[in-house]
C-alpha cells in the first residue's frame, strides 16, 4: 500500500502531492538541501546537507525537543548516570526495530562505535567519541582489544558508556550528533567489510536505518526521497508520508524553485532578497538565530598582532552595528564577545567596551599613536563576495578610526584552509558553527594545542579553567567559569568577534511544526503540512 | 584516409599521456588536499585517511598504479548498452571519488555524462537550426535590413551571458507564465529552458561564422563562373557556396561539441541539472584527485576525437585539402 502511494508521489515533480491508497492526500515535504550529500553513512560524513537527511533516516539514543533541542528520550527510554558522572547506562526501548523489521540491540551500538574507531576505516568524525575510555587509543591503533574501550552492551537492551573525563553536556551532544547513531552492522556486512567506506550499503534499496523515515530513492544531484518507516518505534507520531530533499547549491535557483512551488522549504535565501520578502511575503521569510560566530582570527606569533593591546584595539575599532546594518544585512547580531548569547541558558557578560577612544589609547600605549609607524596588516579571506565586502568595510573602519592600514588577500577555499592550518597568515576571517548546544563548544577551541586553535594563542590559566569547568558540580557553577573564560578572550583578543550568525531562508506557511532552533535542526517526526 | 586516421590516433597516445601526467602532478602541488577541512582533522586521523586512499605511497608509485588502472584490460563494448561504465566495458578504472566515498568516478561519469550528452545534443540542434539559417540569410542579403537584423540578433546572443539569459527565461516562462519548472531535470519538459539557453549562445556564434565564411566564398571566382553559366541563386548558394562557406563553422564545432557535451557549469548550476560540467569544476575546488583526472581525461579524449572528425570533414568539404 505504501509503495503504491509513493510511486505516485515520486512522479509528481510539480505541484500536488497525489493521494494515498485510502484517498487521503499524501503529506510530502519538499526541502531544498544545499550540496549533494557526500554519503549517507553517519560515520563517514561531516556536512550539514548530509546531516539533514540522516536526521530522517537514523534515530539517536537521545532525541531532541523540536522547540529548543533539549535532550528528550530517543532510542533510549531512560538513562542512569553514576555518582561520579563517568558512567552512563542507557535503557533501550523494548519496541526498537530497524527499517527492515529486525530488532535493534545494544550490541549493535557497540559494533557501530567500534567501526567508527577502527583506524583502517579512517573516519573523519571518530574524534567525537574520544571522550570515552580507551576510544582515542583504539582509534590510533595503540589499543587493539575493543573490549577495553568504554562501550559495553550489558544485555540486548542496556548500553553502558564509560567516559574518561566528565562531560556535563554529554546528553546535549547525544541529542544532536549523529556519530552516536547505531548502524545495522549485519546489513552492512552483507555488502562488504565493515571498515570500508565504498561498499555501497547506503544506496537506495540497501540502506537500513532506525529513523522515522527510510530511503526510497537517491538520484544524485536530483533528489533524495525518504518515506515513512512502518517499523519506527514512534511511528504513530509521524504525520509526513515522505520527504523529498533537493540538492540545490545556488541560492537564486533555490529561491526560484520556491516561487514556482517546487520547494516548501529552502536552505538559504540570497541576502539581496531579504528585503523583498520582508515587504511582500513576510509570512514566508525566516530570519532565525543560528549558533555560530563570524570572527577574525589573529596569528599571535606574528608582529604586530603578538601584542594583545593591538589586537584589542583592532577589536574595539570595528563598528559592528553599522556592519550588520549596512553590509551583511541578514538580521545578524553584532558580537562583542566570543560565546553566543542565550545558548543553553548562557549569555556572556564580558563585552568589548570602550569604543574607539579606548582603542586609540591602547594603540598609542603599544607604541603606534595614530597608527604611525605601524606596518600594514594583511587580512586573509576565502574568495567570496560577502567576505570581501566585510573585509573592505573593516579595512576602512580601521584606517579611519586608528590610522592602521590593512591589505586584503583572498584565496580559494582549500588554499585558504591550508594557509590557516599552516599558520601562514596574520589576520584571517573565520567562522565557527556549533555542533551541539552548549557554550563549551565555542570556548574549548582556544585551549593550548587544540587542533583548531590556529591563533597559536596560549594561556595556562585559560586551559586550567576550561579543564576545571568539566568537574563543576552544577551548571550554574560551570557557567560561572565560562564567564571568566569569556572575559579572558575579550581581554586578550586572540580572535576578534564580529557578528553572530542567523539562518535566513523561506518556508511555505502550510508547513507546521518547523520551529526555529539554534542549530537549525528540525526533527521531522513533529512536522506536518496544513491542508486548509 | 584510414592511414591518416590511424596515424592521428597514434599521435593521440602521447598527447593523452602528457595531459594525464601534467594533471596528476599539478594537482598534487596545489596547497590543500581532499581532507583539508575547516574543522581540522587530527594528524592521526589524517594518517588513517592517507592509508585508506594509498596517499601514503611514494608519488611515483601512485602515478604508476593509477596509469595501470587506466590501461584498458578488457573489450566488451556490448556492456555499454547497460550503462556508460568504462570499467565493465574496457576495464578502465578511474577509482573511487574522494569527495563521494561511496561512489567511483566511473559511476559518476556513467550517471552524469548521458545527461550532459542529452543537453548538449538538444542545444546543438537548436544552435544549428537557428544559427545556420540566420547566417546564410544575412550573407545572402548582405547590407540589407535582413542582414542587420540577423547580425544584431547574433551579436546579442554572443553578448548576453547564459547566467543572464537563463534566469530571465525562468522568470518569464516558469515563474510568471507557469509553463515550466524553475529548474530540475525530472520530466521531458525540463529539457526545454536549459537547451534554449545553452543553444542560443552557440547559435549566435554559428550565425556569425557562417555569415563570414559564406561572404568570403561568394566573392570568389568559381561563384562568378557558376553565375555566368546561368545557375540559379539557390543553386549557387546551396550547391557551390555553402560547402566552402561552412568551413569556419566546422572548425569551430569540433572543440565546441567537446565542450558542449561535457556539460556547462553555469547552465547546470542555474537549472540544477545533474550533468558532468559541475563535477568538472567542483572536483578541482574539492581537490577530488580522481574525479579531476577522470573528467580531464574524458574531456581531453573528446577534444582529440572531435578534432580528428573535424579534420576529416574539412577534407571532405574543401577540395583543396588532402589526407596527408
Amino acid at each position: 500500500m505504501l509503495s503504491a502511494g509513493f510511486a505516485l508521489a515520486g512522479g509528481c515533480a510539480r505541484h500536488g502531492d497525489g493521494a494515498g491508497a485510502d484517498g487521503r492526500p499524501l503529506q510530502v515535504l519538499r526541502i531544498g538541501n544545499g550540496a549533494e550529500p557526500q554519503d549517507l553513512d553517519p560515520e563517514a560524513i561531516t556536512g550539514v546537507p548530509e546531516l539533514n537527511i540522516i536526521l530522517s533516516l537514523f534515530d539517536s539514543l537521545v532525541g531532541a525537543d523540536p522547540h529548543d533541542l533539549h535532550p528528550i528520550p530517543g532510542l533510549a527510554e531512560s538513562w542512569d548516570i553514576s555518582n561520579d558522572r563517568l558512567v552512563y547506562t542507557f535503557h533501550l526501548r523494548s519496541n526498537l526495530h530497524w527499517s527492515d523489521g529486525n530488532p535493534i540491540t545494544a550490541g549493535e551500538f557497540v559494533k557501530s562505535y567500534q567501526r567508527t574507531l577502527t583506524p583502517a576505516f579512517a573516519s573523519e568524525v571518530s574524534y567525537k567519541l574520544w571522550c570515552v575510555v580507551g576510544a582515542e587509543d583504539y582509534n590510533h591503533g595503540m589499543l587493539t582489544d575493543f573490549s577495553k574501550v568504554g562501550f559495553k552492551a550489558l544485555d540486548d537492551r542496556t548500553l553502558q558508556v564509560t567516559l574518561r573525563q566528565r562531560i556535563p553536556f554529554l546528553l546535549k551532544i547525544l541529542a544532536t550528533d549523529d556519530v552516536w547513531d547505531p548502524l545495522p552492522v549485519k546489513v552492512l556486512a552483507r555488502y562488504g567489510p565493515l571498515d570500508r567506506k565504498d561498499t555501497g550499503w547506503t544506496k537506495a534499496g540497501r540502506l537500513v536505518g532506525s529513523g522515522a523515515f527510510m530511503l526510497k530513492e537517491w538520484t544524485p544531484d536530483q533528489k533524495i526521497v525518504v518515506v515513512r518507516n512502518p517499523y519506527y518505534w514512534d511511528a504513530a507520531r509521524v504525520k509526513l508520508d515522505a520527504i523529498e530533499f533537493y540538492p540545490v547549491v545556488d541560492a537564486s535557483t533555490e529561491e526560484r524553485m520556491f516561487r514556482t512551488g517546487q520547494l516548501d522549504i529552502t536552505s538559504q535565501l540570497p541576502s539581496t532578497k531579504i528585503d523583498v520578502y520582508k515587504r511582500e511575503h513576510p509570512e514566508e521569510l525566516r530570519l532565525e538565530p543560528y549558533l555560530g560566530v563570524y570572527f577574525y582570527r589573529c596569528n599571535v606569533t606574528r608582529p604586530p598582532l603578538n601584542d594583545a593591546r593591538i589586537r584589542r584595539a583592532l577589536a574595539l575599532a570595528v563598528d559592528r552595528e553599522r556592519l550588520v546594518g549596512d553590509v551583511v544585512k541578514g538580521g545578524e547580531q553584532p558580537a562583542y564577545a566570543v560565546s553566543y548569547p542565550n545558548d543553553g541558558g548562557y549569555t556572556p557578560r564580558a563585552r568589548l567596551t570602550g569604543g574607539v577612544a579606548e582603542a586609540r589609547r591602547l594603540l598609542a600605549e603599544a607604541g603606534f599613536p595614530g597608527g604611525k609607524g605601524m606596518p600594514p596588516i594583511e587580512l586573509l579571506y576565502n574568495t567570496f563576495k560577502e567576505h570581501q565586502d566585510i573585509g573592505e568595510a573593516i579595512q576602512a573602519m580601521w584606517l579611519e578610526n586608528l590610522g592602521v592600514r590593512v591589505t586584503l588577500r583572498n584565496e580559494d577555499w582549500k588554499v585558504y584552509l591550508d594557509s590557516q592550518h599552516t599558520h601562514n597568515f596574520q589576520l584571517e576571517r573565520a567562522g565557527w558553527i556549533a555542533d551541539y548546544m552548549d557554550p563549551h563548544v565555542f570556548l574549548e577551541i582556544w585551549v593550548t594545542a587544540n587542533g583548531n586553535n590556529d591563533t597559536l594563542w596560549s594561556d595556562p590559566e585559560y586551559d586550567r579553567l576550561l579543564r576545571s569547568s568539566l568537574d563543576a558540580d552544577t551548571e550554574e557553577a560551570r557557567y560561572e567559569i565560562y564567564q571568566k573564560l569569556d572575559s579572558i578572550l575579550v581581554e586578550e583578543c586572540p580572535v576578534i568577534p564580529i557578528y553572530y550568525y542567523t539562518s535566513f531562508y523561506t518556508v511555505n506557511p502550510r508547513v507546521q511544526g518547523w520551529w526555529p532552533t539554534l542549530l537549525n535542526i528540525h526533527p521531522y517526526k513533529f512536522v506536518h503540512l496544513d491542508r486548509t | 584516409m584510414f592511414r591518416f586516421i590511424g596515424y592521428r590516433l597514434l599521435q593521440a597516445i602521447p598527447v593523452m599521456l602528457i595531459i594525464i601526467t601534467g594533471t596528476f602532478f599539478m594537482q598534487r602541488f596545489v596547497p590543500g588536499g581532499p581532507f583539508t577541512a575547516e574543522k581540522a582533522v587530527t594528524p592521526e586521523v589524517l594518517r588513517n585517511l592517507n592509508a585508506y586512499y594509498h596517499l601514503d605511497d611514494p608519488l611515483w608509485k601512485q602515478y604508476r598504479d593509477y596509469l595501470w588502472d587506466l590501461c584498458p584490460k578488457a573489450f566488451h563494448p556490448g556492456a555499454l548498452t547497460q550503462g556508460l561504465d568504462l570499467k565493465q566495458a574496457f576495464g578502465i578504472d578511474f577509482r573511487p571519488s574522494f569527495k563521494y566515498p561511496n561512489r567511483t568516478v566511473n559511476e559518476i561519469i556513467a550517471d552524469k555524462l548521458p545527461v550532459s550528452l542529452e543537453l548538449g545534443f538538444y542545444s546543438l540542434l537548436i544552435a544549428l537550426a537557428v544559427g545556420l539559417p540566420l547566417g546564410v540569410l544575412a550573407a545572402v542579403r548582405r547590407n540589407t535590413w535582413i542582414d542587420y537584423l540577423c547580425s544584431s540578433l547574433a551579436m546579442t546572443g554572443i553578448c548576453v551571458p547564459t547566467f543572464v539569459l537563463g534566469p530571465i527565461l525562468v522568470l518569464l516562462l516558469a515563474i510568471h507564465a507557469g509553463w515550466f519548472n524553475a529548474s530540475g531535470w525530472y520530466s521531458p519538459i525540463d529539457r526545454i529552458l536549459p537547451s534554449l539557453t545553452l543553444g542560443s549562445v552557440y547559435a549566435a556564434y554559428i550565425a556569425r561564422l557562417s555569415r563570414g565564411g559564406l561572404l568570403e566564398i561568394m566573392s570568389q571566382d568559381f561563384i562568378r563562373t557558376a553565375r555566368a553559366k546561368g545557375a540559379t541563386e539557390t543553386r549557387v548558394i546551396f550547391k557551390h557556396a555553402l560547402r566552402g562557406g561552412l568551413l569556419p563553422v566546422v572548425s569551430f564545432l569540433g572543440p565546441a561539441i567537446a565542450g558542449i557535451l561535457t556539460g556547462s557549469f553555469v547552465i547546470e548550476t542555474i537549472f540544477q541539472i545533474p550533468g558532468l560540467g559541475r563535477e568538472f569544476v567542483n572536483s578541482a575546488f574539492n581537490r577530488d584527485y580522481t574525479l579531476v583526472l577522470g573528467t580531464v581525461i574524458l574531456y581531453a579524449a573528446l577534444i582529440v576525437g572531435m578534432n580528428l572528425v573535424v579534420d576529416v570533414v574539412q577534407v571532405w568539404l574543401n577540395p583543396k585539402l588532402k589526407f596527408e
